[in-house]
């Protein structure tokens, strides 16, 4: 399913990066690493910049108005902002999730068929075939198989969300960016997201956004914790999942991730 | 919804006969003029040809003028009027200075008084282009005429459409083209059906606007460079300049009525059946 059978996928660096919304800083000077098939996970409370930083990541700050980006972002070591990227190429490369799950007003099957065709697949069997192998990635292929033709939005709240992952998946990408994928979920179907994104752990260079430390902990390979100080955003630490839980340097984050704010 | 006190239940009752006196005004029309023009209505009535400056014979002639008027609009105005409504929609950001300005322009030309089309497209396409007095003049005459209100409800249509779908397609890396062909359009295209039904409403009911362009020559027209009477015009010519005429014309009336329900109908079926098909 992956765009290179095999080899490593690509890792994320950011370097003093900051998102800006007109004057207003949403992030500032985030600097991080998540090393290719790492899982890290992106913790902190809201408004402190989290979407704003994956959006960065794969550009889809492009569309907003008055959003602007300085630093680096690198995914495989290649630039996000260069002027030979494809934003094409970037976007199959660099996978996204969604909080609210969004699928198109098409049929399950066609919400995966549709993209491939975009990303050039043209041959019918061959899109079929990765659709197949897509849905099965997620577990819904058994649940939806007899009604390939009925509209996505018919599914319930979490067989939508993973068929956007499925959708995402079948474009062969290299890195996931997963905003909070299971918190519009049920406990149950919020279950069955994390075990999935368990599976996919390895294959995948992971940058999970949550708002659940225990899943956060249970998930990640790192950790980086955001906060917000004077109305702007930023990243007060980051490491391995391990020190930032049981041996904090910041204050700040040993007091969040020992659960006494936020 | 409970209402307290007497001056409460004064407006309750005032709104309420306010809204039936609204709704009974079209109605009482309805039936006036079906009750004056019903007993004449017959297949013949359909097809003939007029006789006698429209006192007897039929409207055959007008049925298919109107009707080649309002295809000539249509294929003029729906391809201009969604691409305008898509460049809106998809390029000019809502609430943004050119989104106001051109919003406010639109809502202007929507408001012009339809006469001053009439002149402008006599000016335009019978004089200008050579077009003479034509079903083409008319027919384009109208297009312009309804394109306001057709790129306006149209850019609502498709603004309306779930902020998600942009966002999914983004982030997907799919093509515009692509996303608004396959995504955008069918998802708006009951909204889009309705702009339609505004604008086939507003081009049968002109009659100001063909006098000086589609011309009131009672003919079959042969081809759309001939001039052509639409019944809207043939109902104004039959009750201000026929004495005795008013008979046929609430007959032409109930037609045009039919003809309005019958093309609603199939503009309705024809989203619902674009938005249902893009599932498949
Ligand atoms: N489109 C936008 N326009 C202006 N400000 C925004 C926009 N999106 C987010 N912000 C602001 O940026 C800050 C960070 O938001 P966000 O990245 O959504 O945080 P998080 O995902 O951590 O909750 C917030 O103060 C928010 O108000
Ligand atoms: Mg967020």
């Amino acid at each position: 399913m992956k765009a290179c059978e095999g080899a490593a996928p690509a890792g994320i660096t950011l370097d003093e990066v900051t998102v800006r919304y007109g004057a207003h800083i949403a992030i500032e000077r985030a600097s991080f690493a998540v090393r290719p098939g790492e899982l890290m996970a992106l913790v902190g409370p809201s408004g402190c910049g989290k979407t704003s930083l994956l959006n960065a990541i794969n550009r889809l700050s492009d569309l907003i108005p008055g959003c602007t980006v300085t630093g680096n972002i690198a995914v495989g070591g290649r630039d996000v902002r260069a002027p030979d990227t494809r934003l094409t190429a970037l976007r199959r490369q660099v996978g996204m999730v969604f909080q609210l799950p969004n699928p198109f007003p098409l049929s399950v099957a066609e919400n995966l068929r549709f993209p491939l065709r975009e990303h050039g697949v043209s041959n019918r069997d061959e899109r079929d075939r990765r659709t197949e192998e897509a849905l099965r990635a997620v577990g819904l292929w058994e649940e939806v198989k007899g009604r390939l033709g009925q509209p996505a939005q018919a599914l319930s709240g979490g067989q939508q969300q993973r068929l956007c992952i499925a959708r995402t998946l079948a474009l062969g990408p290299e890195v996931l960016l997963f905003d909070e994928p299971c918190s519009a979920l049920d406990p149950l179907s919020a279950g069955v997201i994390e075990a999935l994104i368990t599976g996919l752990k390895g294959r995948y260079t992971i940058l999970l956004v949550t708002h659940n430390l225990p899943q956060a902990r249970r998930l990640a390979d790192t950790v980086a914790v955001c906060w917000v100080s004077e109305g702007c955003g930023c990243v007060v630490e980051s490491g391995p999942c391990g020190v930032l839980f049981e041996r904090a340097a910041h204050p700040i984050t040993r007091a969040y991730c020992g659960g006494e704010v936020g | 919804m409970r209402i307290d006190g007497a001056r409460d239940r004064w407006a309750a009752a005032l709104f309420a006969s306010a809204s039936l006196m609204i709704m009974a005004l079209p109605l009482l029309m309805l039936v006036e003029v079906v009750g004056a023009g019903l007993p004449r209505l017959s297949l013949e009535f359909l097809y003939a040809p007029p006789m006698d400056a429209g006192r007897a014979g039929g409207i055959g002639p007008m049925i298919v003028s109107t009707l080649a008027i309002l295809a000539v609009c249509l294929c003029a105005a729906l391809p201009v009027g969604l691409g305008c409504a898509l460049y809106l929609a998809e390029c000019v950001p809502a609430g943004s200075r050119a989104a106001r300005a051109l919003g406010y322009s639109l809502d202007v030309l929507g408001g012009v008084p339809s006469i001053v089309f009439g002149l402008f497209g006599y000016r335009l396409f019978a004089i200008e282009l050579g077009l003479g007095f034509s079903i083409l003049s008319g027919g384009l005459t109208l297009a312009c005429m309804v394109l306001p209100l057709l790129i306006r409800v149209s850019e609502e249509a498709l603004r309306a459409t779930p902020p998600s779908y942009r966002q999914a397609a983004a982030a997907l890396g799919l093509s515009q083209g692509g996303f608004l062909r396959r995504v955008l359009v069918p998802a708006a295209a009951p909204g889009i059906a309705a702009a339609l039904i505004l604008s086939v409403g507003r081009a049968l009911a002109e009659s100001a606007a063909l006098l000086f362009t589609a011309g009131y020559v009672t003919r079959l027209p042969d081809s759309v460079f001939d001039s052509g009477r639409a019944l809207a015009v043939h109902i104004y010519d039959l009750s201000m300049n026929v004495a005795g005429g008013e008979g046929g014309a609430a007959t032409t009336a109930v037609v045009l009525v039919g003809l309005l329900t019958l093309i609603n109908l199939c503009a309705r079926r024809l989203g619902q059946a674009l938005h249902r098909m893009q599932r498949a």
